[in-house]
């Protein structure tokens, strides 16, 4: 029984070994980063790596940091060429850029596939990310601060009633149309559970929603929070206006149709806390007096 | 002729007034109709009442417009053109539209007059504007358009639209490719009125357009020449045609956005039920387009209940299908 015991753990110690090993070989520090997503520029920002991004996606543009650097085109039209010329040794790809990836690929140059998720996968990749890159003490104390201010905003709405609430991120200027919406999965909804808010459209799992005026009526939210990110955006805060067609709908009667500014809300970075903590003050005001 | 004509309007537009009167009660929450109508609920409160008077009803008149404009439409072009895939994208009306829409939505043109906001004036403006190159072009050639040369410029100018659309969309925002992207599928969740009641008094106009037309495009459609030899104005009834097609398809597009389907499949389906006469495909067609876009739109909204599909996709799978059963039928 004894030899058996002692057997067991020679294996576990070899395996850890092994395992040490082979991740010693594969695990080997960037230092010429492009990211292609802002998200994950401005996590390499937050987790002191920022020194180490040769370029950034067309899209980027915080920490101000980035205006400084090359843009090397985005989701749909990263520039390979640019890309290569800059030699970098780690490229951040979003998970659908296929193509991409096959060019990378060929050219030798490792590549760290990301894709937009939940809200706990934001924390998740900045420690995976974190690792990668060879910043791993600063990328796990920067995931576990947002976490404390995540549950922060959590405990602070806990004992709240929670608004039933719709989450838009898009809809057409001065009318109802076009309304696209925050469905049952990924960061916005997520933002808006841990918000003190009941996601009127939880039971749709996507990640967004093309919503009908009639589907509002028969939601019937509590909250509307409309989300305002594009960087030329003109829209007037009066436009919630258009809403009036539909007075049955509670937000609309308790005039709680509320415009959310920021880039913060669309891009499930380091600045999620800050963003999950600006809709928990949209929705319950009263907490945060 | 005078009996068939009555029979044959008769016909379709019972269907039609059927179609429209059921599809606003059908949707993805149920509502009742003695609630709709009770007057003693404020209209702020009755929930019902707003679902059918803000969201469903003015969804199935602008269906009905959409599907009649572009099924008009689809009649004068075939004709004229002497091409049964002729539709209002042939002659780059519907590029000319989309660039429009394209602008307004990438430049942020964000006011709204009349309760009409700017896409939809700009892809009327740009439906129009594409038609009125394409008309310039073949009449310059020589005295009174040639289909040829007319269907050639058309898809020369519709291409180049498409491309200029494509070029400003490359630079734009990602946000606004997703609202110019989503405007491409058409969508008749209008939510209000003034849009309607413009894309009405357009489509009036033109149906008045339409009216003068039926024999002259029954001479045109066996050549020009011979229509003007039998006593037809060729010239008039061209630009006649021209403008009041592209003014119901603007009207059209600029409600709904490109549904292009229905102006192939409405009028040949039209013609294999009621035959080639013009002073039945006309009206028959008109009818039959608002008909069958605001069932394919009842099919849309209730299909994934409480999602919803965009009701392009369902005119081409249910549209596709019929069309094929009638072709074979007869032959």
């Amino acid at each position: 029984m004894a030899a058996v015991s002692k057997n067991v753990r020679l294996i576990v110690v070899a395996l850890v070994v092994c395992l040490c090993g082979t991740a010693k070989a594969v695990r080997y520090d960037a230092h010429r980063i492009i990211s292609l997503i802002p998200a994950t520029t401005e996590m390499l920002f937050a987790m002191g790596a920022g020194e180490r991004v040769v370029a950034v996606s067309s899209y980027d543009h915080f920490p101000p940091e980035v205006e400084r650097l090359p843009r090397v085109g985005a989701l749909i039209d990263p520039d390979v060429e640019r890309i290569l010329t800059l030699r970098p040794d780690l490229v951040i790809v979003y998970g659908t850029q296929q193509e991409l990836k096959a060019k990378l690929e060929r050219a030798q140059i490792p590549f760290y596939s990301y894709t937009h998720k939940g809200l706990a996968d934001v924390v998740e990749t900045m420690r995976l990310l974190g690792a990668r890159v060879g910043v791993e003490a600063q990328a796990n104390a920067l995931a576990a601060r947002i976490e404390t201010e995540l549950a922060a905003v959590r405990a602070r709405v806990a004992n709240r009633p929670r608004p039933k609430t719709l989450l838009l991120f898009g809809r057409e200027p001065g009318s109802l149309r076009g309304l696209d919406a925050s469905g049952g999965q990924g960061f916005l909804h997520d933002m808006l559970e841990v918000a003190g808010g009941i996601d009127v459209l939880a039971d749709q799992q996507r990640q967004s929603v093309m919503m009908s005026t009639e589907m509002v009526l028969a939601r019937a939210p509590d909250v509307i929070v409309e989300l305002r990110y594009a960087r030329r955006d003109t829209t007037e805060t009066d436009d919630i206006r258009a809403w009036d067609a539909l007075p049955a709908v509670p937000a609309v009667r308790n005039r709680r149709v509320v415009v959310l500014r920021g880039e913060e809300f669309v891009v499930p970075g380091p600045r999620v806390a800050l963003a999950t903590e600006r809709l928990a003050r949209a929705l319950h005001p009263e907490a945060f007096e | 002729m005078r009996r068939r004509l009555f029979a044959t309007i008769a016909t379709f537009g019972v269907v039609t007034v059927f179609v429209c009167l059921l599809a606003p009660l059908v949707g993805s929450t149920s509502i009742r109709l003695s609630r709709v109508l009770d007057r003693t609920i404020p209209f702020a409160d009755n929930v019902d009442a707003q679902v059918f008077f803000v969201a469903r009803l003015p969804r199935v008149l602008a269906a009905a417009i959409v599907g009649s404009g572009l099924a008009l439409s689809g009649v004068i072009f075939q004709a004229l053109l002497r091409n049964p895939l002729a539709a209002s994208d042939t002659l780059g009306v519907s590029a000319g539209a989309a660039l429009g829409a394209i602008l307004a939505i990438t430049f942020h043109v964000d006011f709204s007059f009349l309760g009409i906001s700017v896409v939809p004036a700009a892809s009327f403006a740009g439906s129009v504007g594409a038609m009125a190159i394409v008309y310039v072009m073949s009449m310059a050639r020589r005295r009174g358009t040639s289909s040829t040369v007319l269907l050639l410029a058309g898809i020369a100018i519709a291409a180049l639209l498409a491309a200029v659309g494509r070029f400003v969309q490359y630079f734009a925002d990602f946000t606004d490719t997703a609202r110019t992207v989503q405007w491409m599928m058409g969508a008749l969740d209008v939510g209000s009125y003034p849009p309607i009641v413009a894309a009405l008094v357009l489509l009036t106009i033109a149906g008045a357009g339409f009216a003068t037309l039926p024999r002259a495009l029954d001479l045109l459609s066996m050549g020009a020449e011979s229509a003007q030899a039998r006593g037809v104005d060729v010239v008039r009834a061209e630009r006649i045609a021209l403008v009041s097609a592209s003014m119901s398809t603007g009207a059209a597009v600029s409600l709904g956005g490109p549904i292009l389907f229905i102006g192939i499949i409405v009028p040949h389906i039209v013609r294999l039920l009621v035959g080639a006469d013009h002073r039945l495909v006309l009206p028959a067609s008109g009818l039959f387009g608002a008909a069958f876009l605001v069932g394919c739109d009842v099919v849309a909204r209730t299909i994934f209940a409480p999602a919803e599909l965009p009701v392009g996709i369902i005119t081409a799978i249910l549209g596709g299908p019929f069309f094929l059963w009638l072709l074979f039928r007869r032959t």
